[in-house]
Protein backbone atom coordinates (compact mmCIF):
# COMPACT_ATOMS: atom_id res chain seq x y z
CA UNK A 1 0.00 0.00 0.00
CA UNK A 2 2.85 2.45 0.74
CA UNK A 3 4.91 1.04 -1.82
CA UNK A 4 2.23 2.08 -4.46
CA UNK A 5 1.68 5.45 -2.95
CA UNK A 6 5.42 6.42 -2.96
CA UNK A 7 5.21 5.09 -6.52
CA UNK A 8 2.44 7.51 -7.45
CA UNK A 9 4.09 10.37 -5.69
CA UNK A 10 7.40 10.11 -7.32
CA UNK A 11 5.50 9.37 -10.68
CA UNK A 12 3.21 12.87 -9.53
CA UNK A 13 5.48 15.46 -9.57
CA UNK A 14 7.23 14.60 -13.30
CA UNK A 15 7.72 18.20 -14.03
CA UNK A 16 10.08 17.30 -17.48
CA UNK A 17 9.78 15.68 -20.52
CA UNK A 18 11.75 12.56 -21.56
CA UNK A 19 14.78 12.86 -23.93
CA UNK A 20 13.04 10.61 -26.48
CA UNK A 21 9.50 12.54 -26.14
CA UNK A 22 11.88 16.01 -27.12
CA UNK A 23 13.81 14.08 -30.10
CA UNK A 24 10.26 13.29 -31.15
CA UNK A 25 8.82 16.47 -30.32
CA UNK A 26 11.86 18.06 -32.36
CA UNK A 27 11.64 15.79 -35.41
CA UNK A 28 8.43 15.84 -35.95
CA UNK A 29 7.22 19.41 -34.88
CA UNK A 30 9.08 21.18 -37.89
CA UNK A 31 7.76 18.34 -39.96
CA UNK A 32 4.12 19.29 -39.08
CA UNK A 33 4.88 22.81 -39.80
CA UNK A 34 6.07 22.48 -43.45
CA UNK A 35 3.37 20.14 -43.68
CA UNK A 36 0.50 22.90 -42.34
CA UNK A 37 2.60 25.72 -44.84
CA UNK A 38 2.20 23.33 -48.03
CA UNK A 39 -1.02 22.59 -47.18
CA UNK A 40 -1.93 26.31 -47.50
CA UNK A 41 0.36 27.33 -50.38
CA UNK A 42 0.20 23.64 -52.44
CA UNK A 43 -2.09 24.62 -55.83
CA UNK A 44 -3.48 21.68 -56.16
CA UNK A 45 -6.35 20.63 -53.69
CA UNK A 46 -5.62 16.70 -53.46
CA UNK A 47 -2.04 17.66 -52.76
CA UNK A 48 -3.35 19.91 -49.46
CA UNK A 49 -5.45 17.51 -48.25
CA UNK A 50 -2.49 14.89 -48.07
CA UNK A 51 -0.02 17.56 -46.34
CA UNK A 52 -3.35 17.86 -43.80
CA UNK A 53 -2.95 13.71 -43.45
CA UNK A 54 0.10 14.50 -42.56
CA UNK A 55 0.14 17.22 -39.84
CA UNK A 56 -3.10 15.09 -38.35
CA UNK A 57 -1.06 11.72 -38.15
CA UNK A 58 1.99 13.91 -36.29
CA UNK A 59 -0.88 15.46 -34.17
CA UNK A 60 -1.93 11.73 -33.49
CA UNK A 61 1.88 10.81 -32.48
CA UNK A 62 1.67 13.82 -30.44
CA UNK A 63 -1.30 12.77 -28.31
CA UNK A 64 -0.03 9.51 -27.77
CA UNK A 65 3.28 10.83 -26.63
CA UNK A 66 1.52 12.84 -23.95
CA UNK A 67 -0.18 10.66 -22.28
CA UNK A 68 -3.30 10.55 -24.35
CA UNK A 69 -3.87 7.24 -26.23
CA UNK A 70 -7.54 7.28 -26.55
CA UNK A 71 -7.69 10.86 -28.48
CA UNK A 72 -4.63 9.31 -30.31
CA UNK A 73 -6.20 6.63 -31.58
CA UNK A 74 -9.51 8.39 -32.79
CA UNK A 75 -7.40 11.34 -34.54
CA UNK A 76 -6.13 8.80 -36.53
CA UNK A 77 -9.89 6.84 -36.75
CA UNK A 78 -11.71 9.69 -37.38
CA UNK A 79 -9.39 12.46 -38.91
CA UNK A 80 -7.33 11.19 -41.25
CA UNK A 81 -9.80 7.85 -41.66
CA UNK A 82 -13.50 8.99 -42.12
CA UNK A 83 -13.37 12.93 -42.38
CA UNK A 84 -10.05 13.24 -44.88
CA UNK A 85 -11.42 10.04 -46.81
CA UNK A 86 -14.80 12.38 -46.73
CA UNK A 87 -12.71 15.66 -48.10
CA UNK A 88 -11.37 13.66 -50.93
CA UNK A 89 -14.36 12.01 -52.03
CA UNK A 90 -15.67 15.10 -52.21
CA UNK A 91 -12.76 16.65 -54.12
CA UNK A 92 -13.30 14.18 -56.66
CA UNK A 93 -16.74 14.79 -56.63
CA UNK A 94 -15.82 18.56 -57.43
CA UNK A 95 -13.20 17.63 -59.64
CA UNK A 96 -9.37 17.03 -59.22
CA UNK A 97 -7.94 19.99 -61.48
CA UNK A 98 -9.67 22.31 -60.17
CA UNK A 99 -6.92 24.70 -58.79
CA UNK A 100 -6.87 27.97 -57.24
CA UNK A 101 -7.29 31.13 -59.26
CA UNK A 102 -4.51 33.46 -59.22
CA UNK A 103 -6.43 36.84 -59.44
CA UNK A 104 -7.33 38.71 -56.61
CA UNK A 105 -10.66 39.53 -56.13
CA UNK A 106 -10.13 42.46 -53.22
CA UNK A 107 -7.02 44.29 -54.06
CA UNK A 108 -4.22 44.03 -51.39
CA UNK A 109 -5.71 41.09 -49.95
CA UNK A 110 -3.50 38.55 -50.03
CA UNK A 111 -0.56 40.80 -47.92
CA UNK A 112 -3.18 41.78 -45.65
CA UNK A 113 -4.07 38.53 -44.69
CA UNK A 114 0.00 37.32 -44.41
CA UNK A 115 0.15 40.63 -42.31
CA UNK A 116 -3.29 39.52 -40.22
CA UNK A 117 -1.47 35.49 -39.85
CA UNK A 118 2.03 37.04 -38.74
CA UNK A 119 0.38 39.45 -36.55
CA UNK A 120 -1.40 37.33 -35.07
CA UNK A 121 1.46 34.44 -34.38
CA UNK A 122 3.16 36.42 -32.85
CA UNK A 123 0.65 37.76 -30.58
CA UNK A 124 -0.30 34.36 -29.63
CA UNK A 125 3.31 33.12 -29.26
CA UNK A 126 3.86 36.06 -26.86
CA UNK A 127 1.39 35.35 -24.72
CA UNK A 128 1.93 31.89 -24.27
CA UNK A 129 5.86 32.88 -23.57
CA UNK A 130 4.68 35.44 -20.83
CA UNK A 131 2.90 32.40 -19.21
CA UNK A 132 4.17 30.72 -16.61
CA UNK A 133 4.08 26.96 -17.81
CA UNK A 134 7.24 25.90 -17.03
CA UNK A 135 6.15 23.11 -14.38
CA UNK A 136 3.56 20.10 -15.44
CA UNK A 137 1.79 17.72 -13.15
CA UNK A 138 1.85 14.65 -15.57
CA UNK A 139 -1.25 12.40 -15.90
CA UNK A 140 0.56 9.30 -14.08
CA UNK A 141 -2.10 9.90 -11.54
CA UNK A 142 -4.73 10.88 -13.55
CA UNK A 143 -4.53 7.76 -15.56
CA UNK A 144 -3.38 5.15 -12.72
CA UNK A 145 -6.64 2.99 -14.21
CA UNK A 146 -6.23 3.73 -17.78
CA UNK A 147 -6.92 5.90 -20.08
CA UNK A 148 -9.66 4.69 -21.49
CA UNK A 149 -11.27 4.15 -17.91
CA UNK A 150 -10.40 7.76 -16.94
CA UNK A 151 -12.10 9.20 -20.06
CA UNK A 152 -15.25 7.35 -19.18
CA UNK A 153 -15.52 7.92 -15.66
CA UNK A 154 -15.24 12.22 -16.67
CA UNK A 155 -17.32 11.68 -19.67
CA UNK A 156 -20.39 9.54 -18.06
CA UNK A 157 -20.31 11.91 -14.94
CA UNK A 158 -19.16 15.23 -15.54
CA UNK A 159 -19.73 15.72 -18.68
CA UNK A 160 -23.03 13.36 -18.89
CA UNK A 161 -25.08 16.27 -20.36
CA UNK A 162 -22.83 17.39 -23.32
CA UNK A 163 -22.55 14.03 -24.04
CA UNK A 164 -26.37 13.61 -24.43
CA UNK A 165 -26.42 17.08 -25.98
CA UNK A 166 -23.70 15.17 -28.73
CA UNK A 167 -26.03 12.83 -29.76
CA UNK A 168 -28.72 15.90 -30.77
CA UNK A 169 -25.89 17.15 -32.58
CA UNK A 170 -24.94 14.00 -34.21
CA UNK A 171 -28.63 13.12 -35.74
CA UNK A 172 -29.28 16.69 -36.53
CA UNK A 173 -25.69 16.82 -38.77
CA UNK A 174 -26.53 13.82 -40.34
CA UNK A 175 -30.21 14.72 -41.42
CA UNK A 176 -29.03 17.40 -42.48
CA UNK A 177 -26.10 15.96 -44.57
CA UNK A 178 -28.83 13.51 -46.60
CA UNK A 179 -31.13 16.75 -46.94
CA UNK A 180 -28.36 18.87 -48.51
CA UNK A 181 -26.79 16.64 -50.96
CA UNK A 182 -30.37 14.92 -51.76
CA UNK A 183 -31.43 15.76 -55.09
CA UNK A 184 -34.93 15.97 -56.78
CA UNK A 185 -35.31 13.56 -59.90
CA UNK A 186 -36.57 16.59 -62.33
CA UNK A 187 -37.00 14.17 -65.91
CA UNK A 188 -38.29 10.59 -66.03
CA UNK A 189 -35.58 8.34 -65.56
CA UNK A 190 -34.95 7.12 -69.54
CA UNK A 191 -35.42 3.25 -70.17
CA UNK A 192 -33.33 0.84 -71.74
CA UNK A 193 -35.26 0.39 -74.80
CA UNK A 194 -34.93 4.14 -75.02
CA UNK A 195 -31.36 4.33 -74.82
CA UNK A 196 -30.52 1.62 -77.13
CA UNK A 197 -33.38 3.63 -79.79
CA UNK A 198 -31.45 6.82 -79.24
CA UNK A 199 -28.05 5.01 -79.93
CA UNK A 200 -28.96 2.87 -83.31
CA UNK A 201 -31.44 5.59 -84.82
CA UNK A 202 -29.34 9.32 -83.79
CA UNK A 203 -26.98 7.20 -86.33
CA UNK A 204 -24.16 7.42 -83.66
CA UNK A 205 -21.81 4.64 -83.32
CA UNK A 206 -23.62 1.75 -82.81
CA UNK A 207 -20.66 -0.85 -81.85
CA UNK A 208 -18.41 0.08 -78.34
CA UNK A 209 -15.64 2.59 -78.58
CA UNK A 210 -12.06 1.04 -79.61
CA UNK A 211 -9.52 0.49 -77.26
CA UNK A 212 -6.92 2.32 -76.91
CA UNK A 213 -3.59 1.53 -79.20
CA UNK A 214 -1.30 -1.07 -78.90
CA UNK A 215 2.14 -1.38 -79.31
CA UNK A 216 5.17 -3.17 -78.45
CA UNK A 217 6.56 -0.53 -76.24
CA UNK A 218 3.36 0.99 -75.30
CA UNK A 219 0.27 0.40 -74.49
CA UNK A 220 -1.26 3.12 -72.32
CA UNK A 221 -4.63 4.54 -72.53
CA UNK A 222 -3.56 7.68 -73.25
CA UNK A 223 -2.15 6.23 -77.25
CA UNK A 224 -4.61 6.65 -80.03
CA UNK A 225 -4.98 3.60 -81.86
CA UNK A 226 -4.15 3.85 -85.73
CA UNK A 227 -6.81 3.18 -88.20
CA UNK A 228 -5.85 1.12 -91.23
CA UNK A 229 -4.35 4.03 -93.31
CA UNK A 230 -2.34 5.18 -90.84
CA UNK A 231 -4.50 7.79 -88.70
CA UNK A 232 -4.87 8.23 -85.15
CA UNK A 233 -8.62 6.96 -84.29
CA UNK A 234 -9.95 10.20 -81.92
CA UNK A 235 -12.91 7.89 -80.29
CA UNK A 236 -9.75 5.41 -78.99
CA UNK A 237 -9.18 8.44 -76.09
CA UNK A 238 -10.69 9.10 -73.00
CA UNK A 239 -12.63 12.30 -73.71
CA UNK A 240 -10.78 13.32 -70.13
CA UNK A 241 -7.57 12.87 -71.28
CA UNK A 242 -8.66 14.89 -74.38
CA UNK A 243 -9.46 17.41 -72.39
CA UNK A 244 -6.73 17.74 -70.36
CA UNK A 245 -4.22 17.36 -73.34
CA UNK A 246 -2.27 14.21 -72.10
CA UNK A 247 -3.21 12.47 -75.13
CA UNK A 248 0.36 11.31 -77.00
CA UNK A 249 0.62 12.18 -80.39
CA UNK A 250 0.44 9.62 -83.20
CA UNK A 251 3.80 11.14 -83.89
CA UNK A 252 5.18 10.60 -80.43
CA UNK A 253 3.58 7.40 -80.56
CA UNK A 254 5.56 6.55 -84.28
CA UNK A 255 8.04 7.63 -83.06
CA UNK A 256 8.01 5.14 -80.31
CA UNK A 257 7.06 2.65 -82.51
CA UNK A 258 10.43 3.25 -84.92
CA UNK A 259 12.53 3.71 -82.00
CA UNK A 260 11.78 0.39 -80.86
CA UNK A 261 12.06 -1.34 -84.40
CA UNK A 262 15.18 0.64 -84.15
CA UNK A 263 16.90 -0.56 -81.18
CA UNK A 264 15.37 -3.88 -82.02
CA UNK A 265 17.52 -3.99 -85.40
CA UNK A 266 20.53 -2.66 -83.74
CA UNK A 267 20.18 -5.53 -80.86
CA UNK A 268 19.97 -7.82 -83.60
CA UNK A 269 22.73 -6.93 -85.84
CA UNK A 270 25.21 -5.07 -83.51
CA UNK A 271 24.84 -7.54 -80.23
CA UNK A 272 27.97 -7.08 -78.09
CA UNK A 273 28.59 -3.04 -79.36
CA UNK A 274 29.51 -0.75 -76.41
CA UNK A 275 26.90 1.81 -76.07
CA UNK A 276 27.63 5.16 -77.28
CA UNK A 277 29.86 7.43 -74.50
CA UNK A 278 30.72 4.30 -72.89
CA UNK A 279 34.31 3.27 -71.86
CA UNK A 280 36.06 2.07 -74.66
CA UNK B 1 12.22 19.97 -22.82
CA UNK B 2 9.58 22.12 -21.51
CA UNK B 3 6.05 20.91 -22.63
CA UNK B 4 5.22 24.37 -23.57
CA UNK B 5 6.40 23.78 -27.04
CA UNK B 6 3.85 22.22 -27.66
CA UNK B 7 1.76 24.90 -27.14
CA UNK B 8 4.21 26.95 -28.91
CA UNK B 9 3.85 24.41 -32.08
CA UNK B 10 -0.28 24.60 -31.70
CA UNK B 11 -0.23 28.17 -31.83
CA UNK B 12 2.25 28.34 -35.42
CA UNK B 13 -0.21 25.11 -36.45
CA UNK B 14 -3.45 28.11 -35.55
CA UNK B 15 -1.91 30.46 -37.34
CA UNK B 16 -0.85 29.15 -40.45
CA UNK B 17 -4.52 27.54 -40.57
CA UNK B 18 -5.99 30.95 -40.52
CA UNK B 19 -3.58 32.22 -42.57
CA UNK B 20 -4.99 29.74 -45.02
CA UNK B 21 -8.83 30.92 -44.88
CA UNK B 22 -7.78 34.04 -45.17
CA UNK B 23 -5.69 33.27 -48.73
CA UNK B 24 -7.09 30.61 -50.50
CA UNK B 25 -10.17 30.85 -52.85
CA UNK B 26 -11.18 27.06 -52.60
CA UNK B 27 -13.44 26.65 -50.42
CA UNK B 28 -12.55 22.65 -49.83
CA UNK B 29 -9.22 24.25 -49.01
CA UNK B 30 -10.45 27.04 -46.58
CA UNK B 31 -12.23 24.40 -45.06
CA UNK B 32 -9.03 21.89 -44.52
CA UNK B 33 -7.55 25.00 -42.94
CA UNK B 34 -10.41 25.10 -40.34
CA UNK B 35 -9.68 21.65 -40.04
CA UNK B 36 -6.39 22.22 -39.11
CA UNK B 37 -7.09 24.91 -36.43
CA UNK B 38 -9.66 22.93 -34.59
CA UNK B 39 -6.60 20.23 -34.76
CA UNK B 40 -4.26 23.07 -33.71
CA UNK B 41 -6.55 23.70 -30.57
CA UNK B 42 -6.78 20.22 -30.18
CA UNK B 43 -3.15 19.86 -29.15
CA UNK B 44 -3.25 23.30 -26.95
CA UNK B 45 -6.11 21.15 -25.23
CA UNK B 46 -4.08 17.68 -24.52
CA UNK B 47 -1.25 19.79 -23.22
CA UNK B 48 -3.02 21.98 -21.01
CA UNK B 49 -4.49 18.30 -20.02
CA UNK B 50 -1.13 16.91 -19.10
CA UNK B 51 0.47 19.53 -17.65
CA UNK B 52 -2.32 20.48 -15.29
CA UNK B 53 -2.89 16.59 -14.18
CA UNK B 54 -6.46 15.53 -15.12
CA UNK B 55 -8.31 14.73 -17.92
CA UNK B 56 -10.50 17.40 -18.28
CA UNK B 57 -8.55 18.83 -21.47
CA UNK B 58 -8.72 15.44 -23.04
CA UNK B 59 -12.33 14.59 -23.15
CA UNK B 60 -12.80 18.41 -24.30
CA UNK B 61 -10.75 17.61 -26.87
CA UNK B 62 -12.67 14.78 -27.62
CA UNK B 63 -15.85 16.85 -27.83
CA UNK B 64 -14.71 19.20 -30.43
CA UNK B 65 -13.82 16.02 -32.71
CA UNK B 66 -17.16 15.20 -32.44
CA UNK B 67 -18.01 18.70 -33.52
CA UNK B 68 -15.89 18.65 -36.31
CA UNK B 69 -17.31 15.69 -37.40
CA UNK B 70 -20.53 16.81 -37.70
CA UNK B 71 -19.26 19.98 -39.42
CA UNK B 72 -17.56 18.55 -41.73
CA UNK B 73 -20.35 16.55 -42.92
CA UNK B 74 -22.75 19.60 -43.16
CA UNK B 75 -20.01 21.69 -44.57
CA UNK B 76 -18.86 19.51 -47.52
CA UNK B 77 -22.65 18.72 -48.42
CA UNK B 78 -22.79 22.64 -48.63
CA UNK B 79 -19.85 22.63 -50.92
CA UNK B 80 -21.05 20.00 -53.27
CA UNK B 81 -24.30 21.67 -53.61
CA UNK B 82 -22.93 25.12 -54.28
CA UNK B 83 -20.92 22.95 -56.89
CA UNK B 84 -23.98 21.29 -58.34
CA UNK B 85 -25.61 24.93 -58.80
CA UNK B 86 -22.66 27.61 -59.56
CA UNK B 87 -20.36 24.83 -61.46
CA UNK B 88 -17.45 26.33 -59.13
CA UNK B 89 -16.04 25.59 -55.70
CA UNK B 90 -14.28 28.90 -55.44
CA UNK B 91 -15.70 30.91 -52.37
CA UNK B 92 -15.30 34.20 -54.85
CA UNK B 93 -18.25 32.56 -57.01
CA UNK B 94 -21.41 32.11 -54.62
CA UNK B 95 -21.73 37.02 -54.42
CA UNK B 96 -25.31 36.21 -55.43
CA UNK B 97 -26.74 38.15 -52.52
CA UNK B 98 -23.84 41.02 -53.88
CA UNK B 99 -26.43 42.09 -56.54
Amino acid sequence: MTATFHAVTTLAVESKTSTGEAVAFWILGPLAVLAALGMVFVRRAVHSALFLAWVMITLAIFYIVQDALFLGVVQIIVYTGAIMMLFLFVLMIVGVDSSDSLIETIRGQRIAAVVAGLGFGILLIAVIGNASVSGMTGLATANQNGNVQGLAALMFNKYVWAFEVTSALLITAAVGGMVLAHRERLVRKRTQRELADERLKGGGLATPLPPSGVYARHNAVDTPALLPDGNPSELSVSRVLQARGDVRTVAAAKGIIEASVLEDEREVHGGGQPEKGGTP
Amino acid sequence: MNPANYLYLSALLFTIGAAGVLLRRNAIVVFMSVELMLNAVNLSLVTFARINGNLDGQVTAFFVMVVAAAEVVVGLSIIVMIFRTRRSASVDDASLLKY
